[in-house]
Parts: structure tokens; sequence; C-alpha cells
């Protein structure tokens, strides 16, 4: 049997960050990944805002995961992918892991063990909405999947359940891949996903938000046909004659994520009934000891940039705990931050996820952290540009999806023309991070890059 | 036998609205008029049950305002059946439907089975709680305690057959108040007397031994230790995969239309795929089949839609119960939720529920927040730790009840090729494999066949589950083929392997819900979310055809319009 120092489960952000840290810290570390490549839910996270605070550039998910890819690679740190972890039992002060692959059924040791298998999405059926079955029902995540990765479309007229940042992410996907969506309704009296997305994802297309209205029913026997929509009161009691009928043929949830813990759970792992997760010290060690945690398992987060800082602490602490020279400290139960309440008459920065309220005085620009945030606010006054994030088709069977961006920022105005030409492309050959697809797409001086490799 | 009486009854409570008329020749009380309310409907033919002589209630009362809804056919048009000349021709691919054509498929003999949906077991035989019942839902002798008693029985050897789990968890209800002891001795000599043998009362420590998470407050039980588990959905694939690699043929997305009908006999049975010419028409038409029964110029029973919903916890929760449990109370029974409890799946999941209520729509499965939260209320009664937030789904069933709550098997009373199998409804799955041995001795009788079918083996092969197999197994396997070590569905470990076998089955469907009926990707606590993408792919790819043309339960049950570019 293989003997490591530490073994990481999951290869997605947290993941990758913890084994990078691992072993630079000197650990003997394995990665074990149930999916046939790194990277995790960022794979299908086409849209960009990522990295701002570790690398200070807005990144799209797949440009973020492959930096770190690259480094895990030419660290030739080892890594079982398309694996997927059955079973965990500790022997004497070592860990065994059985996992299946291809290969069939086998056994890896390990001193320390860094659990960073993500979150999962709530279900349509974990809120409340009853009525019928029919296909058409997706939640955020595994439309972006069939979206993004698939490359499908999924349905025409889409109604979305939850204001949460996928929900919102998805609502502009769809919108530039060509379904109209007819409005995003959430219960609660203020949206949940962060104020940029707001304003770029729904502003931006005119997207209406629903607030304190909820999706109660389900129409449909084979195909959505229709869904009911009902206004709550502020003790989120709905408010029955304001029911209204909606046509679409898709309806999307987005109501909330949970940390994915069914192997720490099979291990008997404390979890902290308020995030979810694993109760961890400092160290992102659980109340097993020589088992840590990171990233959205531990409990969901806002940004990657922390979820790969909680990898990066916990890969160095599995290190310092294989070494013998990790003291326990006192678990602590995470105070999940409070949401900025979002005021839809201010501008809202959308050049990182601080989300500055910024406001003209004269020309003065105040309310921004930085000068981004100047920058941005005499751009919306004068000429509003954004990025544009998507894919092309390939000619791979098996990644029928090579997701790409604008290299900059480009004219708001421009954003369905520059679409068009991006829908022309088909890729039939490898292509790296970065590598130009398009150069200075409609005379833009704006290149169509690739952000992912293929 | 006096219509006078019912009408007088009639008249009492609606007025001249509605009245019933009787038909010597197929023994039905026909009651016919209008009324406003649907549960003056249903109650006004209940009135007229007359529980003798084998007379049944016709329900003509119209709706004012309303009109039923036609059954759903699908869209599918083509020629495959025209002309099909089966021995016998089997409607319905429930439970019944398919667990007749595997006893028929013993015999030498031409099986066709037809079912409008795109799978079997898409209605009630899928839309219930599983639970194989000992008998004590009835209360005198009729053909349900008959066909339930004997049904029971027979459940290990027919799973052991067919391959399908089968737990006998055993059956408790908890009881408040010492004083009950005398009562329920006297319930329990009772049903010994009707056959119901195996009824124990027990005291409150052996009632808490067996069921530590039963809430506080419980004196006494009663425990029939004959009640078990099943999956429904999979008995009936089961008998319907064993029918088919018997010889019998079952055709999926055939709705029956129409009949020919001459001189009592069927001649002629147009469906959506052609037209059949059946020696002997069987007919398992569930909520249908009343309908089915007219067509046939055989009408002399109802069918009552009754629906009830179930809800499943996620299999963390298994530990809550490992039996089939619930509480009562003997002076307040709760009508809307007779019967319903709380049992731990054969798949290792809590299911709680059903309630009962009457209907219109035969086919509206859609749930209601309301009945949601009463079922999980209710059944909090016996274990407290019941929660909202760990139910992972729910869905709806249509039990297919005539006004006389009782079984319908016999043959048609004024057409002869025909042998009604209906009002199949609870304990109709603890019946079933009764009710098949019967009815096909009925049917072979009808055909006068001698000849055996050399191919019949009653066993048949169940799908491999990776998950339940030692590490050793597993490995060797895996090495036989690698892609039982791909997992595609990670909530319930099901590898790309387990899918393809699915749809390279005795009976391919390759539907989302399909594959996960077989081989349960989907059924974990993220419902589908990770791998729904994954199953689409994997059955378009197996089909060679765009993943816009997979459906989640065939018809228009489309996942996607197409590529988005």
């Amino acid at each position: 049997m293989k003997y490591y120092d530490v073994v990481v489960i999951g290869g997605g952000p947290a993941g990758l960050a913890s084994a990078i840290s691992s072993f630079d810290n000197g650990s003997k570390v394995c990665l074990i990944e149930r999916e046939a490549r790194l990277g995790g839910i960022l794979k299908q996270c086409i849209h960009d805002g990522f990295g701002s605070i570790n690398f200070k550039e807005n990144l799209s998910g797949p440009e973020y995961s492959q930096r770190y890819i690259d480094e895990f690679i030419k660290d030739e740190i080892d890594c079982l992918l398309s694996t997927y972890v059955t079973n965990i039992k500790r022997e004497d002060k070592n860990f065994i892991l059985s996992f299946v692959n291809k290969n069939g059924l086998d056994y890896i040791q390990c001193k320390a063990l860094i659990l960073a298998t993500g979150c999962r999405e709530r279900t349509v059926k974990q809120v409340d909405i009853n009525g019928d079955r029919p296909s058409g029902v997706f939640s955020a995540g595994t439309a972006q999947n069939y979206v993004n990765i698939l490359g499908e479309k999924i349905g025409k007229k889409i109604v979305i359940l939850g204001s949460g940042d996928i929900g919102l992410i998805m609502a502009r996907r769809l919108t530039l891949e060509g379904c109209d969506v007819v409005g995003v309704y959430e219960v609660m009296n203020h949206p949940s996903g962060l104020p940029r997305n707001i304003r770029q994802c729904l502003i931006d297309y005119n997207i209406p938000l629903h607030l304190s209205t909820t999706i109660t029913k389900v129409f449909g026997r084979e195909r959505v046909e229709k869904v009911e929509i009902c206004k709550v009161d502020e003790h989120m009691n709905l408010i029955e004659d304001s029911k209204e009928i909606i046509e679409c043929d898709t309806l999307i949830a987005s109501v909330g994520l949970i940390p994915e813990n069914e192997l720490a759970e099979s291990l008997h792992i404390e979890i902290d009934p308020k995030t979810k997760g694993p109760l961890c010290d400092k160290n992102f060690e659980t109340s097993i000891e020589g088992i840590f945690c990171c990233g959205n398992c531990h409990h969901v987060y806002d940004l990657v940039d922390y979820v790969s800082q909680s990898g990066v602490i916990a890969g160095k602490a599995a290190s310092e705990y294989v070494k013998g020279n990790l003291k326990k400290e006192e678990r602590i139960s995470i105070n999940l931050p409070s949401k900025k309440i979002y005021d839809p008459n201010k501008l809202v920065c959308i050049m990182c996820p601080n989300g500055c309220e910024l406001e003209f005085q004269g020309d003065e620009v105040l309310g921004n952290k930085c000068e981004r945030g100047k920058k941005f606010a005499l751009d919306e006054l004068n000429n509003p540009k954004r990025s544009v994030c998507t894919y092309v088709k390939t000619t791979f069977k098996d990644r029928p999806t090579l997701s790409v961006r604008t290299s900059n920022p480009i004219d708001k105005g421009l954003i369905f023309e520059v679409m068009k030409q991006i829908n022309k492309i088909t890729v039939d050959k490898h292509v790296d991070v970065g590598e130009v697809l398009i150069k200075n797409v409609l005379n833009t001086e704006v290149d169509i890059i690739a952000t992912s490799k293929i | 036998m006096n219509s006078n009486l019912i009408n007088n009854k009639l008249e009492k409570r609606f007025g001249n609205k509605v009245s019933a008329k009787l038909n010597y020749d197929n023994h039905s009380i026909v009651v016919s008029g209008c009324l406003e309310n649907y549960e003056d409907i249903v109650e006004a033919c209940y009135m007229c049950v007359y529980n003798k002589d084998s007379w049944h209630v016709v329900n003509k009362i119209e709706w004012s305002g309303h009109q039923e809804k036609p059954m759903k056919v699908p869209v599918l048009e083509d020629k495959e059946l025209d002309n099909a000349k089966p021995d016998v021709l089997i409607i319905g691919g429930g439970v019944i439907g398919c667990s007749i054509a595997r006893e028929l498929s013993k015999w030498d003999i031409d099986i066709l089975l037809v079912e409008k949906e795109a799978d079997l077991a898409m209605q009630a035989s899928s839309r219930n709680d599983g639970e194989v019942h000992p008998g004590v839902d009835q209360s005198k002798m009729n053909l349900k305690l008959k066909y339930e008693l004997k049904g029971n029985a027979m459940y290990e050897d027919v799973c052991k057959q067919l391959g399908v789990p089968f737990r006998r968890n055993g059956q408790y209800v908890a009881f408040k108040g010492k004083y009950l002891i005398p009562i329920l001795k006297i319930i329990a000599s009772q049903r010994k007397k009707l056959g119901i043998k195996d009824t124990k009362v027990i005291n409150k420590k052996e009632l808490y031994l067996a069921n530590p998470n039963l809430k506080q407050g419980y004196d006494v039980g009663l425990y029939n230790p004959s009640a078990g588990t099943v999956c429904p959905y999979e008995l009936t694939i089961a008998y319907g995969e064993n029918a088919v690699t018997n010889g019998a043929k079952i055709a999926l997305n055939a709705a029956v239309t129409s009949m020919d009908v001459i001189d009592g006999k069927i001649i002629s049975v147009k469906t959506n795929r052609g037209t059949i010419y059946p020696k002997l028409v069987i007919n398992a038409a569930g909520v249908f089949s009343d309908k089915i029964a007219s067509m046939a110029n055989d009408e002399f029973f109802s069918i009552h839609p009754r629906k009830g919903t179930d809800v499943i916890l996620d299999n963390k929760k298994q530990y809550l119960t490992d039996k089939i449990l619930s509480a009562k109370d003997l002076f307040n029974p709760d009508k809307n939720t007779k019967g319903g409890g709380i049992l731990r799946t054969v798949d290792d999941n809590i299911l709680i529920g059903p309630d009962a209520y009457e209907v219109f729509d035969r086919e509206d499965y859609s749930t209601e927040s309301k009945n949601l939260h009463a079922i999980i209320d209710k059944q909090k009664t016996a274990i407290e730790a019941l929660d909202r937030k760990d139910a992972i789904t729910y869905f709806s069933g249509i039990r297919a009840a005539t006004f006389e709550e009782d079984f319908i098997i016999e043959k048609g009373r004024s057409t002869n090729n025909i042998i009604h199998v209906a009002g199949i409804q609870s304990p109709g799955l603890t019946a079933t494999p009764a009710i098949a041995l019967d009815v096909e001795k009925m049917a072979i009788d009808f055909l006068g066949t001698t000849k055996r079918n050399d191919r019949y083996n009653p066993i048949r092969e169940p799908y491999k589950q990776l998950r339940k197999l030692s590490d050793e197994e597993r490995n060797k396997l895996i090495k036989e083929n690698p892609e039982y070590g791909e997992i595609v569905c990670r909530c319930e470990q099901i590898s790309k392997g387990e899918i393809i076998d699915a749809l390279s089955g005795p009976i391919m469907v390759p539907t989302i819900d399909g594959i996960k009926k077989r081989v349960r990707p989907g059924m974990g606590r993220c419902q589908g979310g990770f791998c729904s993408p994954l199953v689409s792919k994997i059955i378009a790819d197996y089909l060679n055809c765009d993943i816009a043309a997979v459906t989640k339960k065939g018809n228009n049950s489309y996942i996607s319009v197409g590529k988005t570019k």
C-alpha cells in the first residue's frame, strides 16, 4: 500500500492550494479528485471576478484554477484523477483510504488527511416548491454545467428563483446564449448575491428582480409550462391573493449551498450546525486529530480567493502535524459575515467583490476604495464597458465547449455584436489559456482569448 | 336490491339532482345527475354501494362546470404493433400487468403488454410506500384480504426469483393508555378469525426495545412481524424484465384509444402504434381500468381516484427506524391519513406517509405544500426527530379505488374475452403475486393452452450494485469492465458501467428517470444536481444522439432545446 504524509480529497481551488502548501512544507502529498479534470466547480464558472485578492487580477474561474493547476503540475505532486474515495478508516496513527477508479479498487495510507470536497446546492425540493415534477427544473449549478460544459440550451423562457450569485450569473449567461430570462424572484426583501452581480448581471440586461416574492408551484406534466409566484409579507408568510402565473419553460433555483461533508460525517467528525461544516480550530483541524478541512466543505465562502487561502493554512498545518509540530488549538464556530444590503439607487462598482457604492459630487467620485473604482465610475458615466465571458464550440467529443473572454472590457453596447462573432468560431485543435482566438474583435482593439486549455 | 331505497336516500340528501338506475344485465348501479361539489359526487356514489351479489356502482354524475381531462396519450404515432395477433393483450405496465405477463410467460402463448408511458411503473406502481402489508387494514373477508394474505406469504420466494430486495421489517403501531390492552387483545383475536394470525399485543418495554426512537409516552403496541418492505417500481420492472426474457413482448409509449367489439367479443384494439387483434384482453389499466371496461362495452364499475403523498428523507436519517412504525389514537382516527406511517425503505431511506384524499383528475400527480407539512407533523407523533429539512424529495400517487373499496378480479360481464383486474389499490402491491397466479389460471383456462414455454426461467438477474459488494468483488468487476470504476452519481456511488447496464437491460428505457429507477443515479441527497448532466451525456452517447433528444421521462419532457451555438 502506498504511503503519503498528506492525502487531499478534492481537486478544486481548496484542494489544489492545500496540496501545494503541504508540498511546499516538505510533505509527500497525493491529491484525489473524482472528476477527470482538476479545477472543481471553477471549470464551469466561466464568468470573471476571480482572483482580485490573490492575484490582483480579474480572472475567469478556469483561468484562476489554471494558475494553481500549473503550479501543482510543476511541483509534480502525485494525483489520482477520476478517482472516488469509498471509505476511510483509522489504523493506529494512520488513515487508510479505499478508492475506486478505472484500474480497480485500491488503498492508500496517510498520516494526515485534508478534506476539500466543496459544497453542493440546495435543491428545489428543499424549499417549499410543490406542484408537478416536469423536466426543465434545474438548480443553478446544474444549469451552469449543461450550458457552460456541455453547450446545451436548456430552455427558451427562463424564470430564476433566488438571487444567489450563481443564479444572477446564470441570468446573464443564459441571456448571452440567447434565452429570454423573464425575471429573478427572491423571497427575502433584499438580494442575496453580491451587489456588483445585481448590477452587471441583471440591471445591464434589464432583467427584473422581484423581492419578497417566491415561487410556490410548478405546472407542467412533461416540461415546465408555467410557475406560480406569490408575494410574502415581512414575516415571510405568503400573501395568498398576490398569486400570479408566469409562463416559462424553465425554472432555475439558486437557493443556497451546503458544505458537502458525507465523508466527514462517516468519520463522526463534529459538525457545526450553523455552517454545516466541521468545527475546526484556526489551523482547520477537525475534531479528529490528523483530519483537516478547507474551502467550501468547511463553510460556504463568498470568494474563491478566501477558499484558496484556507487551503494554504490547512495544507501547512497538515504538514506540521505530520512532523509532530502542530499544537491543538481551541475549535471555534465561524461567524458567517453579514451580507451587504444592496441599495438599487447607488452606483455599485463591479471591478472587484468589494462592490463599493459610488457617488458623484460634481466631477469627483466618492465612495471608492481604490483607483479602479474611480475609473469605473467615470466610464460608467461616459462610456460604460463590460467584459464578455462565454465559450466557443469545439469538435472534441468529450469537451464540446472551450471557455473564452474578452481580453479587456468592451463598450457595453457591443456585447451582443461581439457574442455573434464569438459564436461563429469552432475550435478544432489544442488551445492554451490566454491564446487569442479572435484578434481585435470588431475593431475594438480587444481580443477574444481562451480561458481554459483544451 | 331495491332502487327505490337508494333513490330515496339520494333524494333526501341531494334532492332530485341525482338518481340511481339498476342494470340487472351486469349488476351495476348507475348513478347519474349533476352536482356542484366533487366531494358530493363521491358521497352520492358511496351511498349507492350494495355489497352483495357483486353489485358495483358506476359513476355517471357530472360535476357542474368541470370536464374530465382526457387520458394523457403519447405523442408517438407509428405502426409498430399494427396487425399484431397476440393470444393475450395486457393493458397497463404497472405491477399488476407486469406480474401477470410474467406468470403467463410460463406458457407457450404470445403475450403483448402495452403501456402508455415511456416506462413501466410510471403511475401507482412507483408512487406508493412499498409496504407489504400484514392484512390488518381489512376488517372483513373480501378479495383484498384473501389476496393480501396469500400475496404477503409469497414475497420471499418471488423477490428471490426476481432478484429484488425484500425485508420483513415488521409493523408496529403504538398506543397511549395501558387500559387499551384488553381492547387490543380483542382486536388481535378478531383478526385471527379473519386469518391474520401474526398480530401480537406487546408491552411498553418490547415496544421501545424495537423502536428506540419512538416518542415517549406510549404504553402498548400492536406488532405484526409479517409486514415488510419492497421497492415497488423495482419489483414491477423485475416482473417486466423477467417476462420479456421469457419471450413476452412489452410495448412502451402505446396507449389504447378504442376497441371494436362485436357480439360480446373484442375483435380489435386500437392504439397509437397500430391496431391489435388479441384473443384475450387483460385490463390492468389502473386508474383508467373503468375507461378500458367502457371501451370493451363492459362498464360495470367506476374508479374514483384517491391521492396520497409520500415524503422521503436523506438516508443519513435511516437510523430513525428500521421498522414500519406509526402511532394511533383508537378513538380519533384521522380519516385523511388512514394508515400512513414511517418506514425504512429497502434502499435505506426513511419514507413518511401517505395521506389520502379524493381527487377528480386521474393523472394529476402534483404535490401541495400543506399536505407535505401535515404528513410530517402527523408522523412526528411517532418519531419526534422527523424534520422537513431532511426531506430530499416528495411525490404523490393516485389510488385506483372502486366505490366498493375492493378488488375486481373477474371475467367480463357483457364481453366474453376480457379479464378485469381493477380497483387494485392498497394493499394491491402486497396482493400482486397472488393475483397474478389466479389471473394466469383464468387466462389459460380461457385460451385452453396446455403447452408450457420451454424458455421459461423464473430467475431474473438483478442489476449489479457495486457499492454493496466487498472490496475484492468490486475490484474484480472493475478489472473486467473499467467503466464500473467511473463514479457518476456521487451520492449513491453509481458508476458509468452500472448506467450502461441499465441501458442495455431487457427493456431499454433511455430516459433520466428510467435509468434512475433501475440503478439509482440521482436518487440521493443532491437529487441529480451533479450527475444529471453526466447521465444525459451517457444516454446521448449510447444512443448516438444529441442531448436534446434525451428526455426526463419520455414524450415532451426534454432537457435541452439544442446546442446554444
